[in-house]
């Protein structure tokens, strides 16, 4: 919905089957979308005479290892089934949320959407594996812009994860509405964030972005071993960082972890039917693990986890984050600001850019609050920020306790060749860093 | 060589007949659009000069685009490619989109589907066969760290509705987007075209490593700054792509979001020198969009500096009550080609004089929409030219910069020559297109990092 009138409404039926096929050591593939005996015997075929041919020039020599002989089944917990929930419904409540954007003439644009996808993966092997996923995921989306001159600033609020109907509740949609129209509004009258170097504090909407650009790339093992350098790029990580490498301070610990209920890449199988476990990826500061499939744990020699996975039928399996989590430390939010005494709070991702290698980023963020001696002064606009990986990390001094952590995540997840655009969740408390180089636009 | 003509001749027959079943079958009131992109791709990808993975995609989508009572509602799905087997399946669409749009409010902005007319233009392509493809391309870059994707195969999207309109686009052509690596050097090449040649690939992989060959001299260690700076036509084309994120767009400017706001208002002007248009004469990709509207064949964006135009879409003319220039809903060009200019590329190094010479650029982004901030890394060959001569390679530089600025008054010139920039994009599936751009000097432009 976009200014109370529907924007667009759109369903998208996508169903096929992924061919694998192993022949002297190289897996080959062939998608079709025909689901018939002769369709699928055609894509076989294709999978076979294409493999033959290019396992001669192959990589690397793989065997059935590689291709666990698992049994099972995951469906995502919801309360309430989404076929259940009617168009009718979710439509009523983004009219809702539409309608409780409307609080001034300044905001000029409103939008509420909401995106539900239902997938079903069936995963057969004649290693014997069959395995059976079902999810079930939500994703909900407001923006509210407010103009004034040549001046605009948006707000915008997130909600996804793997839920069912229950998340459809007209009472959420009109508070969180209302609250990021309000902060539009803010916006549109705060000053330009300052420039130099402060102490910084993200919320869990900015750390998501910065764990998943400068900790979840960097980490996939496919990059390290260079099947992404004509695409995304390479890594900065070396395979002989792992167990090594000071990646940040000893208050960051982060997970792999597809067994969170309600987060966006939960599952409990990846697409080679390795069965999906949380593992640490960094402890107390120090990096341990990979993001590396079977195939890439054999072809590098490192420790990985169970990230084979395909953004949908046409396209083969990658290493890819699943959900990458910070996890929570001892720090409530008024112990987190109390800490800063000349610095910007920074809230939702807006802007993002990192390097080849990962190190060099940028972000920007919608909304930002400047603090001096431990107390809020004041909102500010267009708060931007950058630095070099690992050094940032290193600068981590505060984590948020439980009580504070959000899950959050992104169904675009770009990577591959061919490009792939795939869901990942991340959970982040609150973080507070020291020194960082901030600034503001610029008139 | 090998053709993949039967694909693209059964699915002109199926589309067809596929159409007429569900049109057939419309209501009084009710009306239909159907959109057909579909694809016969082979995929590989190059790690090391070694294959990777390889994925053949056969793939089908159809899009029945649905207007009854005021009402708009479409719905996707992959077909088989058997009309006995899909048309019962596209009739439950058919009856599914009758359903939602009965529950839906009304759209004040409805645009009514009409007949925009017919065209039809296929275009056949020779590939290797499969089991030579992997020797054609690995052969002559023997010894090189080759990584990289070739695609090739048919590409196709075509466009009928109700009220006649009917029209045919498709392609058989490859890609090969790859880079050759020297440690952690990289230069950056594209192969493509419509009839694989071995000559020509062996030629344009030389030309490649000629220049993986120039970053083998020393590494110049430059600080953040301000610089004269020459962006070749590839990293010409990725301003470009980041540009056309809203940069164009009539219904972004009119809900806040355009970056170039101020040049639409008058507040703003780019340099005299730069000329943005769409040119669809290119025969990238087809003119109808996927509403089957049909786009003037060029189209004037920029010229001179001065906005001439937005792309608009049907939907935002109704919206705003400005005309239609048969834009796609996103509002990005989707054939640009900017003007070139007067400066010899032969001798760009002595017009640089003494800055960077950029080949690449990374991961762009809009930093501030207000001032038309763009932030994004230098990638692959970019070089410190020091008194008209290379010096030697650079390590990765962050930029950050005001478009206002880069292509105003700190715009010293572009190239007389430009490149075409073919689509290499493959989410979900193959991109059809490509962009036409020359080089661009800029003077003082901004590092960060």
């Amino acid at each position: 919905m976009r200014l109370d009138r529907p924007d667009r409404n759109h369903t998208d039926l996508d169903q096929g089957a992924m061919i694998e096929v192993l022949i002297d050591g190289h897996f080959g593939y062939a998608g079709t979308a025909d689901l018939s005996a002769e369709g699928l015997k055609r894509a076989l075929d294709r999978a076979i005479e294409a493999t033959r041919a290019a396992s001669k020039k192959r990589v690397f020599r793989f065997t059935t290892e590689e291709r666990p002989n698992a049994r099972g089944e995951y469906r995502s917990i919801r309360q309430k089934n989404l076929d259940e929930t009617s168009l009718a419904e979710i439509t009523d409540c983004l009219m809702a949320a539409s309608k409780a954007m409307s609080i001034s003439d300044t905001i000029a644009n409103r939008v509420a959407s909401a995106m539900i996808i239902q997938t079903q993966t069936d995963f057969f092997s004649t290693s014997g594996a069959e395995i059976r996923q079902n999810f079930d995921l939500v994703n909900i989306d407001f923006a509210a812009t407010a103009v004034r001159g040549s001046e605009s600033q948006t707000r915008t609020y997130s909600k996804m994860g793997q839920w069912g109907g229950e998340v459809f509740e007209k009472d959420f949609f009109v508070a969180e509405a209302e609250r990021t129209a309000k902060e539009a509004l803010e916006l549109i009258e705060a000053e330009n964030c300052p420039e130099g170097k402060f102490d910084l504090l993200l919320y869990p909407d900015q750390m998501i972005l910065q764990i998943h650009e400068s900790i979840g790339h960097p980490l996939e093992i496919d990059r390290i071993l260079g099947d992404e350098r004509n695409y995304a790029g390479w890594s900065f990580v070396k395979p002989e960082d792992f167990g090594r490498l000071q990646y940040g301070s000893p208050l960051m610990n982060v997970t792999f972890d597809p067994t969170q209920p309600h987060e966006f890449a939960s599952y409990a199988f990846d697409d080679s039917g390795n069965p999906a476990t949380k593992e640490f990826l960094i402890k107390d500061g120090i990096l341990l693990r990979g993001l590396g499939s079977l195939e890439s744990q054999r072809r590098s020699q490192l420790l990985g986890v169970a990230n084979y996975r395909s953004s949908s039928w046409n396209r083969a399996p990658i290493d890819r984050m699943a959900n990458i989590n910070l996890e929570p430390g001892a720090l409530s939010l008024e112990e987190l600001v109390s800490q800063m005494k000349r610095g910007v709070i920074m809230k939702t991702n807006r802007s993002w850019s990192i390097d080849d290698y990962r190190n060099k980023f940028q972000f920007g963020c919608e909304y930002g609050q400047w603090v001096e001696d431990g107390r809020i002064v004041k909102t500010v606009k267009n708060p931007n920020y950058r630095g070099i990986t690992v050094d940032f990390w290193n600068r981590l001094v505060g984590v948020g306790n439980a009580d504070l952590v959000e899950t959050l995540g992104s169904p675009y997840c770009g990577k591959g060749e061919p490009n792939q655009v795939i869901r990942v969740g991340h959970s982040s408390p609150p973080c507070l860093f020291r020194e960082v180089e901030v600034f503001g636009g610029h008139a | 060589m090998t053709h993949k003509s039967e694909f693209t001749h059964h699915l002109r027959r199926y589309f067809q007949r596929a159409s007429e079943a569900l049109f057939k079958e419309l209501r009084s009131g009710e009306e239909l659009t159907l959109s057909l992109k579909a694809e016969d791709q082979l995929y590989v990808r190059f790690n090391g000069n070694l294959v990777r993975q390889n994925t053949n995609v056969e793939q089908i989508n159809l899009t029945l685009g649905y207007q009854g009572g005021g009402r708009t509602v479409s719905q996707s799905t992959t077909v088989s490619g058997n009309a006995d087997r899909d048309i019962p399946h596209l009739l439950h669409l058919l009856n599914a989109c009758r359903e939602e749009a009965r529950v839906l409010p009304s759209d004040p902005y409805q645009v009514p589907f009409q007949n925009n007319g017919e065209s039809y233009n296929e275009f056949q392509g020779e590939l290797p066969p499969v089991d030579q493809l992997f020797d054609e391309i690995t052969a002559p870059a023997a010894g090189l760290d080759l990584a990289g994707l070739f695609a090739g195969g048919a590409s196709i999207r075509a466009n009928r509705n109700s009220h006649g309109q009917d029209h045919w686009f498709a392609t058989e052509t490859f890609f090969m987007d790859y880079s050759l690596y020297d440690g952690p050097r990289a230069a950056k090449g594209v192969y493509a075209g419509a009839q694989w040649n071995s000559t020509d690939w062996a030629a344009n992989l030389a030309r490649t490593r000629e220049q993986l060959q120039l970053l083998s001299l020393p590494q110049q260690n430059i600080k953040p700054g301000r610089y004269r700076t020459y962006l070749a036509p590839g990293a010409v084309s990725e301003l470009l792509s980041i540009l056309s994120w809203g940069g164009f767009s009539a219904s972004a400017w009119k809900h806040g979001y355009c970056p170039f706001k101020k040049l639409a208002e008058g507040e703003a002007k780019l340099s005299p020198l730069f000329t943005l248009k769409e040119n669809f004469s290119l025969g990238l990709c087809p003119r109808f969009n996927s509403m089957g509207e049909v786009a003037p064949e060029t189209l004037t964006l920029i010229e001179n500096g001065e906005l001439r135009e937005f792309l608009v879409s049907s939907k935002t003319a109704k919206e705003y009550g400005l005309k239609s220039n048969a834009a796609e809903r996103s509002e990005s060009p989707r054939s640009p080609e900017i003007a070139a200019g007067s400066i010899d590329e032969k001798q760009i190094l002595r017009e640089i004089g003494t800055g960077l010479y950029l080949s690449n650029l990374h991961y762009l982004n809009w930093s501030d929409h207000m001032s038309a901030r763009i932030t994004g890394m230098t990638r692959y060959a970019c070089f410190w030219v020091e008194n008209g001569e290379i010096a030697g390679p650079i390590k990765d530089l962050r930029f950050d910069e005001s478009m206002y600025e880069a292509l105003g008054s700190k715009l010293v010139g572009l190239t007389s020559t430009s490149e075409i920039e073919p689509a290499v994009g493959t989410y979900d599936i193959r991109s059809v297109g490509g962009v036409r751009v020359p080089g661009m000097l800029i003077d003082d432009f901004t590092f960060t990092l």
